[in-house]
């Protein structure tokens, strides 16, 4: 028996816990699980934690949002509104951000926190897939993480529509569009979902609602779950850095005391940045845009970010449906809003075992490629991500053409040649880099051993020498 | 309130408790003992100090602030910076204050031999009494599957089924009058060149003016402009045109009327849909001219009756709004 | 400065041509209407040409190739200015769109071109063949909250629902932030280049108020949220997200994290 450890206090709480939970084993090895230190492996905690803010501003909103497309008219002391008929949904939204006391900074947050959301899953699916970090035995936990990335974009773009202002009320029809152009199913598909033809029933908003407050966060919340606890029940991958870093052993900093305040200083300063966007920069000033017709539109109405590469998509896509003898087998909006989203996320659910079909690796993987060290799948992955970039860029040739003057047809032609063109270039010159960079290497290493060879030659000969 | 109490809490422990522990040179120690530094200490504290004050600067101007010309703003920046500075504070900690030692050991064993042994062996050794296992497992699969049907077939509730009937039924009839937003029913004299005007059924209300069908977009071109194809030749009133407002591509309303005020110079008229710049020619019945669209604006046949009011002369020459899969099989029915 | 040599070149040729096609109807009476008359001579008469009656398909070797002038300028064409009135005439030179540069081109707003004697001469001039007069608009009788839903109506499609300018394939409607209440009011009934021109049936003088006021709004709307993006949305949005947001949030992984060595 070894003396006691800690305070009375501390010893105490944790005899008190084990006794009722019978947890000790398992604390004590969360308290020591050793995360390998490299700031990219901070990406997905980004995510992670603007998750929670998402929920916990997504909260409050719940307590104000009206999910009704009942129309009403607008009674309250702002004067662009005051008389206009619009849906008791977007009239709950306005009074929740003129007339709440801190409701606008809460909606903001919330708004800011989904953009940033979805910006960190891509930008740690873009660690995970350049350093290999998938390869097996993580293909589940990163076919998760793709699944969550899929949910998250339909989970923020039903939070877009439901304002039912009148950007998001195109944003809905252009979605619908897209669905009903779905060879096959989409006109029952849609008609499904929406409770008859657009605009839909009564029953719409309630749905879409109840799809986004509860079903999609609940799913999200469990796949997370479940993909942390892949994460940890196969410990973390890690860079060689050191020499005692081998396939085998692990090398990091135990979760207490060195990494808890590193991923709690993370979590309070995602929050705080978001919280400062909130409040000082505008987003979405639905008070603004007006209530939503079929009837009416805006120009330079846009997607979130996050969809722009659809918008791009639908916007390249020449006049094109596929019909035999008159008969229309797909329309056009399938093939830039569906079948192109359908192509990258096939890419990436399909990429783990395609590598291993191709370069026949069978092996575990615990240590992480640099970039350079897998040319190939860095060509790969470069073209893929200027290929969906580039779309991603026609999407905004609108305020391009207004901004900066370049003729918007034209450019719409040259993005049509270009989408296609400059991934492979990129990919070529992606994996000519690495190549590069993996010669270098090599030379510094023969250089190296050139020299301690001549310095070893150097030590016998003047060891022989007396 | 209890965030700050806990930092308050936190930072006395952190001042108070730093005298009384005195760690004993023999005992052998889990976390490493590593030097104290009260320069990064007090860098902590002050900067929790800040947090604490950021955050009673939030609760006053949510509580009294109500007036303040920005104040979504300041409350924004009072519990940004109250967050912000609690993370420097735990930054400090986590670089500063606590023992970050680097530790090896074994990745968890590649997989467990034994134990897959014992899980198989449980799994198959538990059927044993069953004689007839593979039509067991048939019937467990029936009986699951369908059970799953029943459960999710509610589900078929929740909107039509092969009703595609729907999309094609439009309020407009032979003889309907077309009539702007506020009911006012337009003349043919009404309809200028170069303006370009929103009309309704007449009758059409509130949520009946949300079908897709409902709305159109009505312009006048000069009758020598006019360039319809065979099959639309009178579907104009003397070069009035009435077309489904609602593009074919993606089903956002046409609210851009390109009309060039000097012909020789400046673009042909063209009906715009501002989503995905869809560009059709009213002047050739709706034709795609650029842009995403698949198919022809739907066109209204029109005409003016006697007093000169404009009516409906049939249905559209396609279905209205966004295409599927078939859509052109169809017709527009009233 | 270019501008001004290619409209100074325009005005030489115009004075070439004058010798053909001038002087049909004389000087007008009215002191300031005369000069007008030999202001338009010297800037407008070349594109516009005589008596204000347009010119269209001209053969390109009639007027001759004056200094710096591209071929697709030779033959300038231009509509006919009777009967457009005052309105138009002011319009489209205070807001600097005439003299346009180049023929074919979209005119857009630039330095205003006359001073303001110039202007209310060549007005008058114009106004002398008859139409519409400058109108007054009244937006303190307008309603905001009508406003937006006409403009949403009838001017969002090009302009953006906050007046912040768009794209029609082709053209680029400006936006309204340099407008003033008699310009709105002016190009709602003249529609200048690709815009509709709206009729009192479409847009009651009433109405019009109602917009011009909006517009006026629009150029300062109401931002309670803090710094305004240009009000267009979600582009500028994803900017400040992989601009402002995420490179901040890199650096405080940057700060906790270590980085490979190499």
């Amino acid at each position: 028996m070894t003396a006691a450890r800690g305070a009375p206090v501390t010893r105490r709480a944790v005899r008190w816990l084990d006794q009722r939970s019978a947890s000790a084993p398992y604390l004590r090895k969360a308290l020591r699980y050793l995360f390998p230190d490299h700031w990219s492996f901070l990406l997905g905690e980004v995510a992670l934690y603007a998750f929670l803010v998402l929920v916990a501003t997504g909260i409050y909103l719940t307590f104000f949002f009206v999910d009704s497309t009942k129309e009403i008219v607008f009674h309250e002391p702002y004067a662009p509104l005051y008389g206009q008929k619009m849906s008791e949904a977007y009239a709950s939204v306005v009074h929740l951000s003129l007339f709440v006391r801190a409701g606008l900074l809460i909606r903001q947050t919330h708004h800011w926190a989904a953009n940033v959301f979805i910006a960190s899953i891509v930008l740690h699916l873009f660690r995970i897939f350049f350093t290999g970090a998938y390869r097996k035995p993580r293909e589940l936990t990163y076919w998760l993480g793709v699944t969550m990335l899929m949910l998250s974009l339909l989970e923020a773009y039903m939070g877009y529509s439901l304002v039912d202002d009148l950007m998001s009320g195109m944003g809905l029809v252009i979605g619908y569009s897209v669905g009903l152009a779905l060879p096959f199913v989409g006109e029952n598909l849609m008609n499904w979902l929406f409770d008859g033809m657009y605009p839909g029933s009564e029953q719409l908003w309630p749905r879409m609602y109840i799809a986004h407050v509860l079903i999609f966060p609940i799913l999200i919340g469990l796949l997370l779950g479940a993909h942390l606890l892949l994460v940890a029940m196969r410990h973390h991958t890690q860079f060689r850095q050191k020499r005692a870093q081998t396939e085998h052993t692990i090398v990091g900093v135990p979760a207490w005391p060195g990494q808890a305040p590193r991923s709690f200083a993370l979590m309070i300063g995602t929050a705080g940045f978001l919280f400062l966007l909130g409040g000082l920069v505008q987003i979405n000033p639905i008070w603004l845009w007006g209530p939503y017709h079929t009837y009416s539109s805006t120009n330079g109405a846009q997607p979130d970010w996050y969809l722009g590469w659809l918008i791009g998509g639908l916007r390249l896509m020449p006049g094109f449906d596929v019909t035999i003898a008159g008969y229309t087998l797909v329309p056009g909006p399938f093939w830039g809003g569906a079948a192109f989203p359908l192509v990258v996320f096939g890419f990436l659910y399909f990429w783990p075992w395609l590598e291993r079909r191709f370069s026949g690796d069978h092996a575990f993987h615990n240590l992480l490629d640099r970039p350079r060290d897998a040319p190939v799948r860095t060509g790969i992955g470069a073209g893929m991500v200027s290929w969906v970039f580039l779309v991603f860029l026609a999407g905004s040739a609108d305020r391009v053409d207004v901004t900066f003057g370049p003729d918007y047809v034209s450019q719409i032609w040259v993005y049509r040649v270009v989408v296609w063109v400059l991934p492979v270039l990129f990919g070529l010159v992606a994996w000519w880099i690495c190549k590069e960079l993996q010669a270098g290497e090599r030379v510094l290493q023969e250089r190296h051993e050139a020299e301690a060879e001549a310095r070893l030659a150097r030590m016998r000969a003047s060891q022989a020498e007396p | 309130m209890s965030r700050v109490r806990n930092a308050i809490v936190s930072g006395l422990v952190l001042l108070l408790g730093r005298g009384r522990r005195r760690p004993k040179e023999n005992e052998t120690r889990i976390v490493p003992a590593l030097p104290s530094n009260p320069g990064a200490e007090l860098a902590a504290l002050g900067l929790l100090g800040l947090s604490s004050l950021c955050a009673v600067g939030f609760i006053l101007v949510y509580a009294f602030g109500r007036s303040l010309p920005d104040v979504t703003q300041l409350l924004g920046l009072s519990i940004g910076l109250a967050l912000l500075f609690l993370a420097a504070a735990l930054v400090v900690v986590a670089h500063k204050l606590v023992p970050t030692e680097e530790i090896a050991e074994d990745y968890p064993p590649q997989e467990h031999p034994g134990e897959q042994q014992v899980i198989a062996g449980v799994l198959d050794e538990s059927g044993t009494r069953f004689t007839r296992a593979r039509l067991f497992k048939l019937g467990l699969l029936g009986a699951g599957g369908t059970l799953g049907l029943a459960i999710l077939a509610p589900a078929v509730s929740f909107g039509p089924l092969f009703r595609v009937g729907d999309f094609l039924r439009t309020p407009w009839r032979r003889g309907k009058r077309l009539v702007d937003g506020s009911g006012r029913p337009y003349k043919g004299s009404d309809i200028e060149e170069n303006d370009f005007y929103l009309a309704f059924p007449e009758g059409v209300t509130g949520e009946g003016k949300e079908q897709m069908a409902a709305s159109l977009v009505v312009i006048r071109l000069k009758p020598e402009q006019l360039d319809l194809p065979p099959h639309l030749t009178g579907y104009d009133a003397h070069g009035i045109l009435a077309y489904s407002r609602i593009c074919t591509h993606a089903g956002c309303a046409i609210s851009l009327y390109r009309a060039p005020l000097f012909q020789p110079d400046e673009p042909r008229p063209a009906l715009v849909c501002p989503c995905h710049y869809s560009t059709f020619d009213p002047a050739a019945g709706g034709t795609v001219t650029f842009g995403p669209a698949g198919r022809n604006l739907p066109l209204l046949p029109v005409y003016e009756d006697s007093s000169g009011f404009l009516r409906a002369r049939g249905n559209f020459n396609g279905p209205v709004g966004p295409s599927w899969w078939g859509v052109r099989l169809w017709k527009a029915q009233p | 400065m270019r501008a001004v040599l290619t409209i100074a070149a325009l005005a030489g040729a115009g004075l070439l041509a004058a010798g053909t096609a001038w002087g049909a109807s004389g000087t007008p009476k009215d002191p300031l209407a005369a000069y007008g008359y030999h202001l338009y001579g010297e800037y407008c008469l070349a594109c516009h040409g005589g008596n204000a009656a347009g010119r269209a398909n001209q053969p390109s070797n009639s007027t001759g190739a004056g200094p710096g002038r591209a071929q697709g300028q030779q033959g300038g064409i231009a509509p006919s200015l009777q009967g457009v009135g005052a309105l138009a005439a002011d319009f489209y030179l205070r807001t600097g769109y005439m003299p346009l540069r180049r023929i074919g081109l979209q005119p857009r707003r630039k330095l205003v071109f006359f001073n303001d004697h110039q202007i209310r001469a060549l007005t008058a001039y114009i106004a002398s063949f008859g139409g519409p007069a400058i109108p007054r608009p009244r937006p303190e009788l307008g309603s905001l909250s009508k406003g937006l839903a006409l403009f949403t109506e009838h001017c969002a499609g090009c302009h953006q629902v906050v007046a912040q300018g768009g794209l029609v394939t082709g053209a680029v409607p400006p936006a309204l932030v340099q407008a003033t209440p008699l310009e709105v009011a002016e190009a709602v009934r003249i529609g200048p280049y690709v815009m509709p021109k709206f009729s009192r049936r479409t847009i009651s003088d009433r109405q019009l108020d109602s917009i011009v006021r909006y517009v006026q709004f629009a150029k300062r709307p109401y931002r309670p949220g803090g710094w305004g993006l240009g009000f267009l949305g979600p582009v500028p949005e994803g900017l400040v997200t992989w601009f402002v947001a995420l490179p901040l949030l890199i650096g405080l992984c940057l700060l906790l994290g270590k980085r490979l060595r190499s």
